[in-house]
């Protein structure tokens, strides 16, 4: 009876938690209901994927309107997957929140931080699920707004600029999103994106239809931070409070890539997108260029919480670039670097977090000795830092095997060889903080700081931990991204 | 399946960072052993699949040849881990044992993947071991590591090339005649020392502590040669490439005025040799690259020791800080001499019964050029190791130093391995025994003894008469890894900056070319270079517009 209504509860579990949290008012019970609603969602989204994998696509018509005049959510492997990613994300970023938000948000304004918290949980899944373009936007718009707020909750002045140019950005992706859907629905007459995908062939090929698709996959673009639109994505992980810097990293720009996903080979088919135009061209080209330049910004930056932003937009040009390859197994490296990366980023935020609350700021100065003073955080950094280079028996090994093995198929041996460079720039800024941790000498006068408190440590460890596991066993991981690829990749139909 | 001796090591060295005093000393001696132990174990066919991706790994394949390798390198790990017991550093001799695992490790490995895997690991934890020498190494474990990870990626290339083009994950043996394998075969060879990626090898070894060097001899090249000998067996191009090794690192070593970037020099001369002989092919000089890996092992560690008792005794490098050391050093001197006979292949020592099979088998080929070069760079080897070594370091003029032997334990080491290069002199038959192929081979006849006598009689007293012009005075060389050294990592600016500097005195034209570039680089990257500035929001939106125009006219451009 309720496994039939799992598709809504997914976005009503923490949509309707944030009210409650409002209404509860204080920091701990506010923190316990985030909690449970997270862990409930992760139960959900786990349940679902189960069900997609043994059942094949659920479709579910809100109110018991049927589809297409009403919303439609449609569930199959692919957003299911990463449905499973954002919840497991949120689960792990939650028991972190209680003693990680407390020095960087301020106690009356707790409450409102689990609100926005579930907001965006819920923003982000109801994109995912939705089969509907408009309530597809309505999510984009109700995880962004939370997110702004989020960001500005950040204790640095700075983030309060970020918050509003991420804002200024975010609005502009939505509205060429939504002009994008506005140029579909004029020629389709209709906003369901599965009755869409099965009209849009039969219109031939009109101007209008590439309109759309080059507003909506520039307004998306946006949202993923794929270079050169990421400039707003530094500050907003730089300045905002820790646990947000990580759960964004980990979830947001992820969620992104799989609208890009599901309207290029779901939408408007291979054919239109990949086959009769250049898009694969561009986005080869803007994935390579996202590869190597930010990651030289990285090198310099002394910054270590931008480091690792700059490091995420290096990471996206990967996943961006199984995109453009536009075969199954470039999807698959795609899939599969989403998840591995939001592991891995997500566990080098979370590890940051506790060294920035006993050190007093991210700055990489500040990192001198660490491995001496907080030794289980550095090591946990480390470990983090070969996932991202994708040193084998990490996560990150996975996805650029992947990856490489994609291009190959492909022919396209120099791809391969690009990969393996823009890995040695991962080297380069990931030695920086070795660099620093291990080879200097903590700073005299100063007590040692001691590592951070265990609730903070705990679920950073936890994540690091799954880095480690999914690179030594890749079977699961692995196998639902090719499930995942194959699901976008074959339609609705 | 019992334990897995490379895994074993790798756990064990890591919990041995976590114990000290004798609890350490303990487990110093009884990994190896155990491992030593459990190598014998395996017996012949794959054990211990896994599921990795969508392959099946084959964990641990045993047979002659790996069982050869891991002999040695667990026996290695043990008399160094020996020899090391003074070593004050907390993590040399842990990332030591992780080192020798994973070469162990390697060397079982039935697949690319698992050797891939292990082949990585021994990267880190070479570097690790070099970097425990201190401040002044780590430049060069830098240097050291970004060599190794660059040949990994060359190496990982191969595979997922040689995986794609439908190959088998099976490690064995393949030609060059793809892409995918030739990159394999590069990978392999940077790793061996091979030109022009000799140079790393002479850098970063030297800078290693006293018993840090004993360990680097052995595994990284040696894993090399393993996989080159089960990879590449009868590849020719690897003909010339050993002999260029061969002569280079005979070239080098009697420029050089260091005596462990002697030793290091050396190594790469040895490693020639083994290489040469896997490009011959036959069944005898395969037996003879890898008998020469066993024995080369073994004296090359009992050199490094002894420089090593040396420099831990006087904390000097140099040849021409160092002599007259035999007055106070019996032992080093007689174990560095036995060291030095060996290598250069005297009769009734481990190298005459080993090396000897790689030009022997040149002969039955009927390939005399090479057996003439292999004659020659067999004198070169006398001069350069086996001479020069011995007599600047303990004879030669009295340095005025008297430093006593060193502690007892690593005496025990020297000892143990100066044992061995005679006893397999002598009575070579339990190496022959274990070989990958049916050895029918005899070293001892009268023509062989002779004409091996008489090459290093000869080249000996080559060297006293030219001792005039051989006697080192204050120098460095250049090598090819002055170019990685000083211009490869411009992005690494510190070093660029350097090179601008040390241009400025010659040339002020150049000097600003190159500070040009370091900004330019730094301007565009650095923290406010133009790309890493935080835009004003009307330059993020300009380029959405760029973008989406940019979109707009390729879709709308007829085809």
């Amino acid at each position: 009876m309720l496994n039939q209504h799992l598709p809504i509860l997914l976005v009503v579990v923490p949509l309707l938690a944030a009210p409650v949290i409002v209404l509860l008012r204080h920091s701990l019970p506010s923190w316990l209901m985030a909690t449970v609603a997270s862990i409930a969602t992760l139960a959900i989204a786990l349940q679902l994927h189960q069900q997609v994998v043994s059942e094949g696509v659920i479709s579910y018509a809100i109110g018991n309107w049927p589809p297409p005049l009403g919303i439609e959510y449609r569930v199959d492997a692919a957003n299911a997957f990463v449905a499973v990613i954002v919840a497991l994300i949120g689960v792990f970023v939650m028991p972190y929140c209680r003693r990680g938000v407390a020095p960087e948000v301020r106690a009356e304004e707790h409450y409102l931080f689990y609100a926005m918290l579930m907001l965006c949980l819920s923003g982000l899944l109801g994109i995912l699920l939705t089969g509907d373009a408009f309530n597809l936007f309505v999510f984009l718009e109700i995880s962004s707004l939370a997110t702004y707020v989020l960001i500005a909750m950040g204790r640095d002045r700075r983030a309060l600029v970020a918050s509003y140019q991420y804002l200024l950005m975010g609005t502009v992706g939505a509205t060429l999103y939504v002009i994008g859907i506005g140029l579909l629905y004029l020629q389709t007459g209709t906003l369901n994106l599965a009755d869409m995908a099965l009209r849009l062939p039969t219109m031939g090929d009109p101007r209008a239809t590439l309109a759309a698709l080059a507003f909506i996959t520039v307004g998306i673009s946006l949202k993923i931070a794929l270079f050169p639109l990421h400039l707003w994505l530094p500050n907003a992980y730089a300045y905002s409070p820790s646990a947000v810097s990580a759960f964004l990293a980990a979830t947001a720009t992820k969620v992104s890539i799989y609208v890009l996903m599901r309207y290029f080979f779901t939408i408007f088919g291979e054919t239109v997108v990949f086959d009769a135009r250049h898009t694969g061209v561009i986005l080869l080209a803007l994935s390579l260029a996202a590869m190597f330049i930010p990651a030289v910004v990285a090198i310099f930056q002394t910054d270590v919480k931008r480091l690792l932003a700059y490091s995420s937009v290096s990471q996206i040009g990967y996943i961006t670039l199984g995109i453009s390859l536009h075969s199954v197994g470039g999807l698959t490296a795609a899939l599969a670097h989403l998840f591995n990366h939001a592991l891995t980023k997500g566990g080098m935020f979370l590890v940051l977090g506790g060294v920035v609350l006993r050190l007093g700021g991210s700055a990489l100065d500040r990192m001198a000795g660490l491995g001496r003073t907080m030794p289980i955080a550095a090591f946990a950094f480390v470990i983090g830092g070969l996932s991202l280079i994708g040193i084998p028996g990490t996560a990150g090994f996975v996805s650029k095997w992947y990856l490489v093995t994609a291009a190959m198929e492909e022919g396209q041996w120099w791809l391969a060889g690009a990969v393996m460079l823009s890995s040695m720039l991962a080297v380069i800024y990931v030695w920086r903080f070795v660099e620093m941790a291990y080879f200097r000498d903590p700073p005299e006068g100063h007590p040692p700081p001691g590592e951070a408190p265990l609730s903070l440590l705990l679920p950073a460890l936890l994540m690091i931990a799954a880095c480690v596991w999914f690179g030594l066993d890749a079977s699961w991981s692995g196998g639902m991204a090719r499930l995942a690829a194959e699901a976008l990749a074959g339609g609705w139909k | 399946m019992m334990l897995h001796p490379g895994l074993l090591l790798i756990a064990g060295g890591i919990a041995m960072t976590f114990v000290r005093g004798s609890a350490r000393s303990a487990l110093a001696v009884l990994l190896p052993a155990l491992a030593l132990f459990l190598v014998w174990q395996v017996g012949d066919g794959i054990f211990g699949r896994v599921a990795f991706l969508d392959y099946q790994l084959e964990f641990v394949r045993g047979d002659r040849l790996a069982r050869v390798f891991a002999t040695i390198f667990t026996l290695m790990a043990l008399v160094g881990g020996v020899f090391a017991l003074k070593q004050e550093s907390r993590i040399e001799v842990p990332a030591a044992f992780v080192y020798a695992g994973s070469a162990v490790g390697a060397v079982f490995a039935g697949d690319l993947v698992t050797l891939f895997l292990f082949w990585e690991l021994m990267a880190v934890g070479s570097t690790l071991v070099i970097w425990a020498a201190g401040a002044s190494a780590r430049a060069a474990s830098m240097r050291y590591l970004m060599v190794h990870l660059f040949g990994g990626v060359v190496l990982m290339a191969g595979i997922t090339g040689h995986v794609a083009s439908g190959g088998s994950l099976t490690f064995e043996a393949m030609q060059a005649d793809s892409l995918a394998h030739c990159l394999i075969l590069v990978g392999f060879l940077i790793n061996a020392g091979a030109p022009p990626f000799s140079a790393w090898l002479p850098d970063a070894y030297p800078e290693a502590s006293w018993s840090g060097m004993v360990f680097l001899s052995a595994f990284t090249t040696k894993t090399a040669v393993y996989v080159l000998l089960r990879g590449f067996p009868g590849t020719e191009i690897l003909i010339p490439i050993g002999l260029y090794m061969v002569f280079y690192g005979i070239v080098y070593a009697i420029l050089e005025n260091d005596m462990r970037r002697i030793l290091a020099y050396s190594i790469i001369n040895q490693v020639g040799f083994m290489v040469t002989g896997i490009g011959i092919g036959t069944e005898m000089a395969l037996n003879g690259s890898a008998a020469h890996a066993f024995a080369h092992i073994i004296y090359k560690a009992l050199l490094l020791m002894s420089a090593g008792a040396v420099l831990y005794r006087t904390g000097k490098r140099k040849c021409t800080d160092l002599g007259g050391l035999f007055q106070s050093m019996p032992l080093t001197t007689i174990c560095g001499t036995i060291g030095a006979l060996a290598i250069s292949a005297f009769p009734l020592t481990s190298g005459f019964t080993t090396k000897s099979m790689i030009s022997q088998s040149a002969a039955n080929e009927h390939m005399m050029f090479i057996w003439l070069l292999l004659a020659a760079a067999s004198a070169g080897v006398f001069l350069h190791a086996g001479i020069k070594f011995p007599w600047f370091v303990f004879f030669q003029k009295d340095s005025g130093m008297r430093p006593k032997d060193p502690p007892a334990s690593m005496g025990w080491g020297m000892i143990a391995f100066s044992a061995l290069c005679i006893g397999l002199g002598c009575y070579p038959d339990p190496l022959y025994a274990i070989l990958p192929y049916p050895v029918d081979y005899q070293p001892y006849t009268g023509a062989h003894v002779v004409s091996q006598l008489q090459l290093l009689l000869f080249s000996g007293l080559a060297f006293f008469l030219l001792l005039n012009s051989l006697q080192r005075t204050l120098t460095i060389t250049l090598d090819l890894d002055w170019f990685y050294r000083v211009l490869g990592p411009g992005l690494a600016l510190g070093l660029a900056e350097g090179l601008a500097n040390a241009l400025a005195a010659s040339g002020r034209g150049a000097a600003g070319l190159f500070s040009s570039i370091r900004t330019a680089i730094y301007r565009h990257y650095g923290p406010s270079g133009v790309l890493a500035r935080t835009w004003l929001s009307g330059h993020m939106v300009l380029w959405v517009a760029i973008l989406l125009l940019m979109y707009l006219v390729l879709f709308y451009l007829p085809d």
